[in-house]
């Protein structure tokens, strides 16, 4: 009999099969598509087309310490140092096909969805131009409204629509809906056990260790519509439980303090971050991306999944997102709060220091800010990280013991 | 020239104050007036109102307060427009309307929510994908909110009449501005660079109608006026704006004249007209998908390199130079594919960064010194 697989050997296994196939695939005239990170990936899974995800391509190169090569090629192509650093990776990566990480395939055609920011687009729209390769483009108008509007929806399911006409264009055969229904239910569950495995942290103390979900999330970015994923979800569920039931964790020498993380990691200094957190016994328990992929419609419900995609994190009014850090602080019971002013991310940063001071303002909890990068390692200094989280934890140690003495 | 020179004087009493000219407009109208962030904005809806629709392009100050919203790297436009909210400049504009086609754009009207709570926003998010019907059905329903909301500012309701007069308005306006560019480019010794902006400028801070008709009494007075065969070079310019006046400057120092202009300030707001047709927000939202070779607007075969080779050819230009708006996404994003496409077509393009908190232009001046005589050697 086999020794059951861990969490971590399934995660490294899983991601090995996922990169591996989309090459074997393409070596064997297989199509390959790239697709930004929450994408309704339904669409290409229903077609047996293998999907890349730049985004997470170019976090593992960062992570890998591969970055810099990569971003001074598209620097010399005349991409500004300005723009978010997984456009130029990808971009550079595209022209060098040669990286640290697993060498992906170019794509045969692109799928673009602006729900994280509209800088994707303009990044796509290059790629498309430079590969002469086709784009699929599923345009989520921002949420100006705390809802998303019907308006909204009927256009998104127009272009939902669109994509399947230019899907079976590129195939040569025509879409199969018995299989895209399978493939949404697929993701549904996927959406769900994700969801289920990542709220473990709201425990005291929380049984994840919660930078562990830089790891994790690479399956569910790009194993969303696979039955593989919700194995492994469910694995990680499985193993959390048995830690909290025994007072355990996986984060090593105890939690003293719980945050919320806002913002993406910085991948080439993970290691450093984390161990800057741990040597305060400072646990990420919350962040806003176990909701982020947390797709949840009905299958066949065409007007959910426009949602859905629709209501993605990024895309939702400043109110609506305020009240999302707020509700994370509470129901993760965090002490304090990091916020990543990131140089590579324009969405994400420019409405950043109102939702500080609201999220502050409701939750009373500390905050403090840092400047980094998620793949450039050249927009982050160790140091300036290291006193913002002394002077978090000052903070949060002065609020416990004003908590103790009331 | 008498007329062409008090034209241009009334023009640059307006620029010079738009404070003052959107006073003047309300007293003598008795009609608000409202704002429209860069870079499009269903001007018609506003117009057809009888409210006056006014450009919010930024402009030059010193920043301190716009730091509570934006980190350094925001581009200057929005810098500059937050740093004036925050103080007030904005107080006598009824609302503003804020499209969301950039990521800092988006934030902008987020933001202006807490920054600037007694001026009323609107938003209106453009559709990208508009080649589908189903864009421009969307697109009209954003049109719907925005003209609920002029009405409610006007206080009348505005009908499919006013609204569609207010479009031949504006397909007027764009008609005439076509004109002038294509006339200003046959005397460039009296349209210099600084005054072709001013003129084109004065549009944000004038009813259009009123503007228009200026526009043709200056363009016949211009059509007078002997031929003189330009001894400079001309250029042409692409990019977000080309401000201020100094950097203007610097290309009439250098003998060279702006010819023609890709500018999201300038020719992308007046190249498209809006189409013919009975439902005026139709009309608008049927303009959108017609509209094209700007870093806003959707398009992956990137058609903006060859429409800049295309204006190049048709004027006879010597050379593109691109403002590069510091920190702006789009137009950096579209830079390394138009730079390749010019460089194959042996168009030479110069690089200029733009930043309106820029206190002079001297770091430009050797650059574009440098752009004419690399020009005049070749
Ligand atoms: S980091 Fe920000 S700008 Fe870059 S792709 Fe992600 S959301 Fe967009
Ligand atoms: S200049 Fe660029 S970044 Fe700034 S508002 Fe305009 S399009 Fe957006």
């Amino acid at each position: 009999m086999s020794e059951k697989l861990t969490s971590k050997q399934l995660l490294g296994q899983l991601t090995a099969k996922h990169y591996n196939d989309a090459i074997v695939g393409k070596q064997n005239g297989e199509l390959v598509a790239w697709s930004t990170s929450i994408a309704p990936q339904e669409f290409c899974e229903t077609m047996g087309i293998h999907v890349i995800y730049p985004e997470n391509h170019a976090a593992a190169i960062g992570a890998k310490g591969g970055a810099i090569p990569i971003l001074e090629h598209s620097e010399a192509n005349g991409y500004s140092i300005d723009l978010c650093s997984y456009a130029r990776i990808n971009l550079g990566y595209m022209e060098l096909q040669d990286c640290c990480f697993e060498n992906v395939p170019l794509p045969d055609l692109i799928i673009c969805c602006n729900n994280i920011c509209n800088t994707l687009i303009k990044w796509y729209e290059n790629i498309a131009k430079e590969l002469n390769i086709p784009m699929i483009m599923i345009d989520v108008p921002y949420n100006t409204e705390y809802e998303v509007t019907q308006p909204r929806v009927n256009y998104i399911k127009g272009q939902f629509k669109e994509a399947i006409r230019q899907l079976e264009e590129i195939c040569g055969r025509p879409f199969d809906y018995d299989r895209f229904d399978e493939i949404m239910k697929n993701s549904s569950r996927a959406a769900k056990s994700w969801k289920r495995a990542m709220d473990y942290a709201a425990y005291v103390p929380s049984p994840l260790n919660g930078f562990n979900i830089f790891n994790y999330m690479a399956l569910i970015v790009c194993m969303r519509g696979k039955e593989e994923s919700i194995q492994l979800f469910d694995l990680i569920a499985e193993e959390l439980e048995e830690l909290a039931r025994n007072g355990e964790s996986q984060f090593p020498g105890g939690e003293q303090y719980r945050i919320m993380w806002e913002g993406i990691a910085c991948w080439p200094y993970l290691g450093h971050n984390f161990k800057t957190l741990k040597k305060y016994g400072v646990n990420m328990v919350g962040s806003t991306y176990p909701g982020a992929w947390t797709l949840l419609y009905e299958a066949g419900d065409l007007n959910g999944m426009a949602r859905a995609y629709a209501g993605v994190m990024n895309n939702t009014n400043l109110a609506r997102q305020v009240e999302l850090r707020t509700s994370i602080i509470k129901d993760f019971k965090c002490d304090g709060a990091i916020y990543h002013m990131n140089r590579s991310c324009k969405l994400m940063d420019f409405m950043q220091y109102q939702l500080q001071r609201e999220v502050a303002d409701r939750t009373g909890v500390p905050y403090v800010v840092f400047d980094g990068d998620q793949t450039d390692p050249r927009n982050f200094a160790q140091a300036q990280f290291e006193t913002r989280v002394q002077a978090l934890v000052e903070m949060m140690e002065r609020n416990k013991i004003n908590k103790k003495s009331m | 020239m008498e007329k062409i020179n008090a034209i241009i004087a009334e023009m640059n009493t307006v620029v010079s104050s738009p404070k003052k000219a959107v006073s003047a407009f309300k007293e003598e109208t008795g009609k608000e007036a409202v704002g429209c962030l860069p870079v499009y904005c269903p001007e018609e809806i506003v117009h057809a109102a009888g409210i006056l629709p006014v450009g919010m392009w930024g402009g030059q100050t010193a920043l301190s307060k716009s730091h509570t919203y934006f980190p350094a790297f925001a581009c200057s436009i929005l810098q500059s427009a937050m740093e004036f909210a925050l103080n007030g400049v904005y107080d006598n504009l009824a609302a503003v309307i804020i499209p969301a086609p950039c990521d800092t754009l988006k934030s902008f009207g987020q933001d202006w929510i807490s920054a600037a709570p007694q001026v009323r926003s609107i938003p209106i998010v453009y559709p990208q994908m508009s080649r589908i019907e189903e864009g421009v059905e969307y697109l009209k329903s954003e049109f719907e909110i925005v003209k609920k909301a002029m009405e409610e500012i006007s206080g009348e309701t505005i009908t499919d009449e006013a609204l569609n007069n207010s479009i031949a308005v504006y397909n007027e306006y764009r008609k005439t501005m076509r004109e002038f560019v294509k006339a200003a480019a046959e005397h460039l010794e009296i349209i210099t660079p600084a005054i072709r902006h001013l003129l084109i400028k004065a549009a944000f801070f004038m009813e259009k109608g009123k503007h228009t008709s200026m526009m043709k009494e200056l363009i016949s007075e211009l059509k007078a006026q002997p031929k003189v065969e330009y001894k400079g070079k001309k250029v042409v310019l692409t990019g977000i704006m080309a401000e201020p006046d100094s950097l203007l400057d610097l290309f009439a120092q250098n003998n060279m004249a702006v010819v023609a202009d890709d500018l999201a300030h300038e020719s992308r707001l007046f190249r498209t007209d809006v189409p013919d047709g009975e439902d005026g927000l139709e009309r608008l939202a049927r303009q959108w998908p017609l509209m094209e070779g700007c870093s806003l607007i959707y398009d992956p075969q990137k058609k903006r390199g060859q429409m800049l080779i295309d204006i190049v050819r048709e004027n006879r230009a010597d050379g593109v130079v691109l403002c590069m708006m510091k920190f702006c996404d789009p137009e950096e994003f579209d830079y390394p594919i138009f730079r390749k496409e010019l460089e194959a077509a042996g168009i030479p393009l110069l690089y200029l960064e733009i930043d309106q908190q820029m206190p002079s232009a001297e770091q430009a001046r050797t650059r574009i010194q440098s752009f004419a005589e690399m020009l005049d050697s070749m």
